[in-house]
């Protein structure tokens, strides 16, 4: 019997992934605020085999990568004194009359059975040195996948810290039919392309979680009329339910080892955060309090699990040891503080912070308690870190629409992700990918 | 052989699409109820006369009951909307309830779907104060996700923050 529920949740997920993927609408980004003093980088065009034409423009894609990150400024090509695109052809002093500190160059040509040769190098101007240089054979389809294994590379050498352009995001999308809604969860690269569905509902789906190998996400969904809690292998599309007791089943949050999963669960009268053991669902009770106790993220190093209740009046974050132990409380300004989550680093928390019924995303600097309210819009939800605690995801509203938006963690920088039409909510920042070795060519 | 599989996974996989478009055609919107309930509650008014039962009737034809903001107290006229369901059940024990708990859109949507567990629960307790046994209760929420009034200001949220009785 289990064997056929998954056989057709297997068929269902891949039957409606087909049809989604016909009409999938694409998550345009619009820079919202820029930086200026963003490290100059000199990206010249790639060069090719005459009249065959890549798929993909991958020059281009690196510079929008690098552009959108806000710590580089990607300089204007009309100012190039030269246009090189193999080793031999750089002048270093070409470079420093534009005052490029970084230069990119590279080509991407016919190779053999379709695929694409592309090669690039990364110069230091100054050091007159190569910082790096790699070379691909892929499919034509896996052109911007390079692209952006290519940002991380030059992001990586130059700020000493990991890109995240190589990740996904993973979002909950809402779209009228007549007089109803459509629920869909896709997944898509950072910078909103290649959207794939990977469930489509007529009922609400909410919360989805990443876990930390990045090959599941654990969601919520009103498919049979009350919230049950599901994990979707997003490789296969196999799914199953995690948690359908009695209430709620929510608000999943996967250990950093990947082994545990907190959750919320209301099956004993209230709503309570429990921590489930995957290899055998066996359940332990965290909290125990009359009031509302929900949203639990665990620290990265396992040893905390902060949470939102509303034991106070008013919800508030909290933490505690993963055995329920040693709670305290960990926000005190503002009157609404919830759905918070931890930097990769451990030293500061994104939440929802919310006063004077205007609810918007935040951080918290653990060391110093000081919290910083990233935005001025008063609808802020979900907000999650990138994995590299650089930038701040969250979900909006502009125009009556729900948008995501990102803002880096200094403020300086933001974006906007929205669809042509319909809602799109829920954000959730994918982990490092961990198969970018599987792709990496050689050094040229 | 082949075929037989192919017609038996064809055959899962229309189960499947079946399934699904069962679910999709089985009235979701909060909108088909209140047509629903005006209705059944305009009938009623025309079928008997007399003052008393009229207001009663009008209690009736009311299957929502709404909430101050972070608030499950049910208070006032709600109480009243929820006393009238609890006696016609009581006397129509048949009868199965589901009672659905909904948030408006401000703050998280976790703490939202507690919110509207804890407003189902409140009219649960009452309607179970009032007679009725739990094997006839279901309580749903759905937090902010099923909003019946879509701009973003107070009117709306009024209107979203609310328990709908669904019998």
């Amino acid at each position: 019997m289990r064997i056929v529920q998954q056989l057709m949740n297997i068929i269902l997920a891949t039957l409606l992934a087909g049809h989604a993927s016909l009409a999938s609408a694409i998550l345009t980004i619009e820079i919202t605020q820029g930086v200026d003093g963003g490290l100059p980088v000199a990206i010249v065009p790639f060069g090719g085999a005459g009249k065959d034409h890549p798929p993909q423009d991958v020059a281009a894609v690196v510079e929008a990568d690098l552009a959108r990150s806000g710590r580089f400024t990607p300089l204007d090509k009309k100012i190039f004194v030269s246009r090189p695109t193999d080793d031999k052809q750089v002048v270093f002093k070409d470079w420093r009359i534009v005052k490029a500190e970084a230069l990119v160059i590279g080509s991407v040509k016919p190779a053999a059975q379709g695929r694409w040769q592309v090669e690039f190098r990364l110069y230091d101007i100054y050091k007159e040195k190569q910082l790096a240089g790699y070379s691909y054979v892929v499919g034509g389809d896996r052109l911007r996948a390079v692209a952006h294994q290519i940002s991380d590379l030059i992001y990586e050498k130059l700020t000493g810290e990991q890109g995240v352009f190589s990740t996904r995001i993973a979002y909950i999308t809402r779209e009228s039919v007549g007089k109803r809604f459509n629920y869909k969860l896709q997944i898509a690269d950072s910078d909103g392309y290649n959207p794939v569905t990977v469930l489509s509902s007529a009922e609400p789906l909410i919360s989805p979680a990443w876990s930390p190998d990045g090959t599941r996400i654990a969601y919520v969904s009103w498919e049979q009329r009350r919230p049950i809690l599901y994990m979707q292998n997003v490789v296969n599309g196999a799914r199953s339910r995690i948690a359908e007791f009695n209430g709620i089943n929510s608000a999943p949050a996967w250990s950093p080892d990947g082994t545990k999963l907190a959750l919320t669960l209301s099956r004993d009268g209230n709503t309570e955060i429990y921590v489930m053991r995957l290899s055998d669902s066996s359940l332990t009770r965290l909290t125990s309090n009359p009031a509302a106790d929900t949203e639990p993220a665990w620290s990265p190093d396992g040893r905390n699990i902060i949470f939102t209740s509303d034991r106070s009046g008013k919800p508030q974050i909290y933490r505690m040891r993963p055995d329920g132990s040693d709670v305290e409380r960990v926000t005190f300004e503002g009157e609404y503080n919830a759905r918070a989550s931890y930097s990769a680093d451990g030293s500061m928390l994104t939440l929802v912070s919310g006063a004077q019924g205007r609810y918007h995303a935040a951080l918290l600097h653990l060391q110093s308690s000081v919290l910083q309210v990233l935005t001025d819009t008063p609808l802020d939800e979900s907000p999650s870190f990138a994995p590299n605690g650089r930038m701040i995801l969250y979900a909006t509203e502009r125009g009556g629409r729900g948008v995501l938006a990102s803002v880096s963690s200094d403020g300086r920088v933001r974006q906007l992700l929205k669809l042509q039409e319909g809602d799109v909510r829920e954000p959730a920042w994918s982990p490092f990918n961990r198969s970018t070795t599987n792709n990496q060519g050689a050094t040229p | 052989m082949k075929n037989k599989v192919l017609l038996t996974l064809l055959g899962i996989a229309a189960l499947a699409l079946t399934a699904c478009g069962g679910a999709e055609s089985t009235k979701p919107g909060v909108d088909d109820k209140s047509v629903g309930a005006d209705a059944a509650g305009t009938g009623s008014g025309t079928d008997v006369g007399g003052k008393a039962l009229d207001a009663k009737a009008d209690l009736l034809a009311k299957r929502r009951v709404y909430f101050a903001f972070d608030s499950s107290a049910v208070d006032g006229e709600n109480r009243a909307i929820v006393e009238a369901h609890a006696a016609y059940l009581a006397a129509n024990k048949n009868v199965k309830v589901v009672l659905e708990g909904h948030a408006d859109e401000r703050g998280t949507r976790e703490y939202n779907l507690a919110l509207g567990e804890r407003r189902a629960q409140a009219v649960e307790r009452m309607v179970k104060a009032l007679g009725l046994t739990a094997d006839r209760i279901k309580t749903v929420s759905y937090g902010e996700e099923k909003p019946v009034a879509m701009d973003h200001n107070e009117g709306a949220w009024a209107l979203n923050r609310r328990v709908e009785i669904i019998y």
